[in-house]
């Protein structure tokens, strides 16, 4: 299916911002402040107009433009080509992923500029744009798993980076072993594809698929899915491998915006929703994937009510909504998943760099219980947040507000009552936001810090992404996304959408009510609901229960039994057993070192007379 | 006169046997490293004396080839041999062989 197009050297995409990480990551030391900032800001601005050039030279782009560089594997029946691809489904990831990100990379040179180790910050950040790009716009599963590795390693770099701190190296640690699951469920379904379809590139996979009928029980097509679920609930933290991105929040704030929020744990809906052609006929995979979105959502969303940390309240915030998303894809939605994923970046950013931008003024404060007041004080930034607030409230006709309520629609049409637990949840979303602001800008202010605006590089970005959040649903994107999925044709349900909008205005009215009206209220509440508030506010001891039934079983199993046992045991013994038996035979063979050389004479003689003998009784003629 | 009969080649080889051994047990009795020494250079001599013996018997050349070989060797050991000694000497003050055993564990 390849277009009629001339090349468009969609290789510029990633390779502009590798090349930025090149230049930061091997002379960034000698560079200056300065300088790094350009390199990393330029080389992503360079490729989002790179992108923008190439989508607007292929539109109509109604089918996949594909270029071919190379043979990067050719071994028997496997051949993996170095192919990038270009549909509608990537442009709308590329616009995403380098637009936010050139935004954050702007906001991060003020975030950062105070910070050690300004030019590795920018150097990760640039190596994770190239991961990212790579797997948006490959062209077959390994390619896509290159890109999907390489952005959980910088990942890992980034929340980690302030490695001095124990916190954050551990959160790095847990996000990339957790990552490791996920990662192992994906690479056991690209066995599978490959052993099915006998190929990992889309195209082939993609009609093979389609020539299927819906498999009716468990068979291996349900396998194949169930296991590239796997890997995106890991990557995409969702029930059950959704506990390292909380903890990941340890990294700076702009990393926390542009990986933990906006791209990254979005590469999981991606995945899902390039491999729609295998799901569409696993209804069972289907299913799960329906499931486990309604349960993020719930779960997710309910933690975020109790927690006091800001950035934990946003994290738990894009779990839940990366929940929405698979509630979309499980329901058969792809491209109202792939709307909530762009309206999400646009606003979860937002929602986080304004965060930034408050811990920024109050230097490093994140708790929000010794914020308050800070709306007359930070109004800039208070203004861009209320954008963001009003449209992850689904507040029409703000963009959250669009594409929620077509995940919600076709929730309804899949399942009524998942419709109903989708309008609760987003109650639960409108109401822990809400409580996040008032608590942030109404009120009294409790801290004792000086608050200070922050600069224009910071609040210009913010300025950008609330544009879009209020705007973002407007730009059609399942229409646009029609040739890749096509549109079903659910009735628009106004009744249903009435009801929806109401629970968010509920959840935000509520808010109001307990954090503004009558702050006392809320602790006389989690009082009264005692354990149930502790379960909730302590995330239901999901770590704790993982860490008594998966992490100390492993961990001391390895100390008894392959360390104490396997290693010291049985290895070390045969090393030092070798040693032992070798000292044993020497203590008894230096007994003929005597040091008297008439002895040693001796010894001579009498093996050559033996030697002799030993002749002479084998029949001296063959001397 | 007739030519006296010629010297069989037995009593050659006998008389370097008896040499050998007078070295063996030289070697393997004397304590003292000089006459250690000259053991050895008696032991050399007895296998020289056998070299040219079956040289001469055999009518090749071999046997004179492999005599000068180990002259040559013995003169350099001679040479080392004595300087080791000299060295034994001036630092134990003593060429008793029994005394010289630091050589050992």
């Amino acid at each position: 299916m390849h277009s009629l197009h001339s090349s468009q050297s969609l290789w510029l995409i990633p390779v502009l911002p590798l090349l930025g990480f090149l230049i930061n990551g091997l002379l960034g030391k000698r560079l200056g402040k300065g300088a790094v900032s350009l390199v990393a800001v330029g080389t992503v601005a360079a490729s989002f107009a790179w992108v923008l050039k190439c989508i607007s030279a292929l539109m109509p782009l109604e089918h996949s433009h594909i270029e071919t560089y190379g043979t990067w594997i050719a071994s028997g029946a496997l051949n993996i080509p170095v192919e990038l691809a270009i549909d509608r489904l990537t442009a709308v990831m590329l616009l995403v992923v380098t637009g936010i990100g050139s935004l954050i990379h702007i906001y991060a040179t003020g975030y950062m500029s105070h910070e050690e180790g300004y030019e590795r910050f920018f150097a990760y950040l640039n190596l994770f744009m190239f991961f990212m790009l790579t797997l948006v716009l490959a062209n077959n599963y390994l390619l896509l798993f290159v890109g999907w590795e390489g952005v959980g390693l910088c990942s890992y770099l980034l929340i980690g980076f302030y490695y001095l701190k124990l916190s954050a190296t551990n959160a790095g640690n847990k996000a990339f072993i957790v990552n490791r699951i996920g990662d192992f469920g994906f690479s056991l379904a690209m066995f599978l594809i490959f052993v099915h379809f006998g190929s990992l590139s889309f195209p082939a996979v993609f009609e093979k698929a389609k020539a299927l009928s819906p498999e009716s029980g468990f068979g291996w097509l349900t396998a194949i899915c169930l296991l590239l679920l796997v890997g995106a609930t890991g990557k995409s933290a969702q029930v059950p491998l959704y506990v390292w991105l909380p903890d990941a929040m340890e990294g700076p704030t702009p990393v926390s915006a542009l990986i933990h929020a906006a791209t990254m744990v979005t590469a999981g809906v991606y995945m899902v929703a390039r491999s729609a052609a295998l799901f569409v006929n696993a209804p069972i995979a289907m299913e799960v994937v329906a499931y486990v979105g309604l349960i993020t959502a719930v779960l997710a969303a309910t933690i975020g009510i109790t927690q006091f940390d800001i950035k934990k309240v946003f994290a738990y915030s894009t779990v839940s909504q990366l929940g929405y998303m698979f509630l979309a894809l499980g329901c058969g939605a792809f491209s109202a998943g792939i709307f909530h994923v762009v309206t999400h970046a646009f606003f979860k950013a937002l929602l986080f760099l304004g965060a930034g931008s408050v811990i920024h003024a109050l230097e490093g404060e994140q708790d929000i219980r010794h914020m308050g007041g800070l709306r007359s004080k930070i109004p800039v930034t208070f203004l861009t947040l209320a954008c963001a607030w009003v449209a992850i409230a689904g507040v029409p006709p703000f963009s959250g507000f669009h594409s929620k309520d077509e995940i919600l629609l076709a929730a309804h049409h899949h399942h009524p009552w998942m419709y109903w637990v989708g309008v609760i949840t987003a109650g639960m979303t409108a109401f822990y936001v809400s409580r996040c602001m008032f608590m942030t800008f109404f009120g009294e202010y409790r801290g004792h810090h000086h608050p200070h605006e922050s600069p224009w590089v910071m609040t210009g970005p913010l300025a950008v992404l609330a544009v879009l959040s209020l705007a973002g649903g407007y730009t059609h994107i399942p229409q646009f996304l029609e040739p890749v999925f096509p549109l079903k044709g659910g009735e628009h349900d106004s009744t249903l959408v009435a009801i929806s909008v109401a629970a968010g205005l509920a959840g935000i009215a509520l808010a109001w009510f307990l954090y503004v009206l009558s702050p006392e209220t809320p602790k006389s509440i989690a009082s009264a609901l005692g354990g149930l508030y502790r379960a909730v506010y302590n995330k239901y001891y999901v770590d704790e229960v993982y860490y008594g039934t998966i992490v100390h079983p492993l961990v001391d199993g390895s100390k008894s039994i392959l360390w104490k046992g396997l290693d010291a045991g049985i290895v070390d013994g045969a090393v030092n057993g070798a040693g032992t038996l070798a000292r044993m035979i020497g203590g008894i063979t230096r007994r003929f070192q005597t040091g008297n050389i008439r002895s040693y004479a001796a010894w001579v003689v009498l093996g050559s007379l033996l030697v002799l003998a030993a002749m002479t009784a084998m029949g001296g003629s063959s001397l | 006169m007739p030519p006296p009969p010629p010297v069989p080649l037995v009593a050659y080889l006998t008389l370097s046997a008896i040499l050998f051994v007078l070295g063996v047990a030289g070697f393997l009795i004397r304590k003292n490293l000089i006459t250690m020494f000259m053991s050895i250079e008696l032991m050399l001599n007895a296998v020289n004396l056998s070299f040219v013996s079956f040289s001469y018997h055999l009518k090749q050349t071999d046997g004179h080839l492999f005599t000068f070989f180990v002259m040559v060797v013995a003169a350099a050991e001679a040479a080392v041999g004595l300087a080791i000694i000299l060295t034994v000497f001036k630092n134990r003050a003593t060429l008793m062989v029994d005394e010289v055993d630091s050589l050992k564990l």
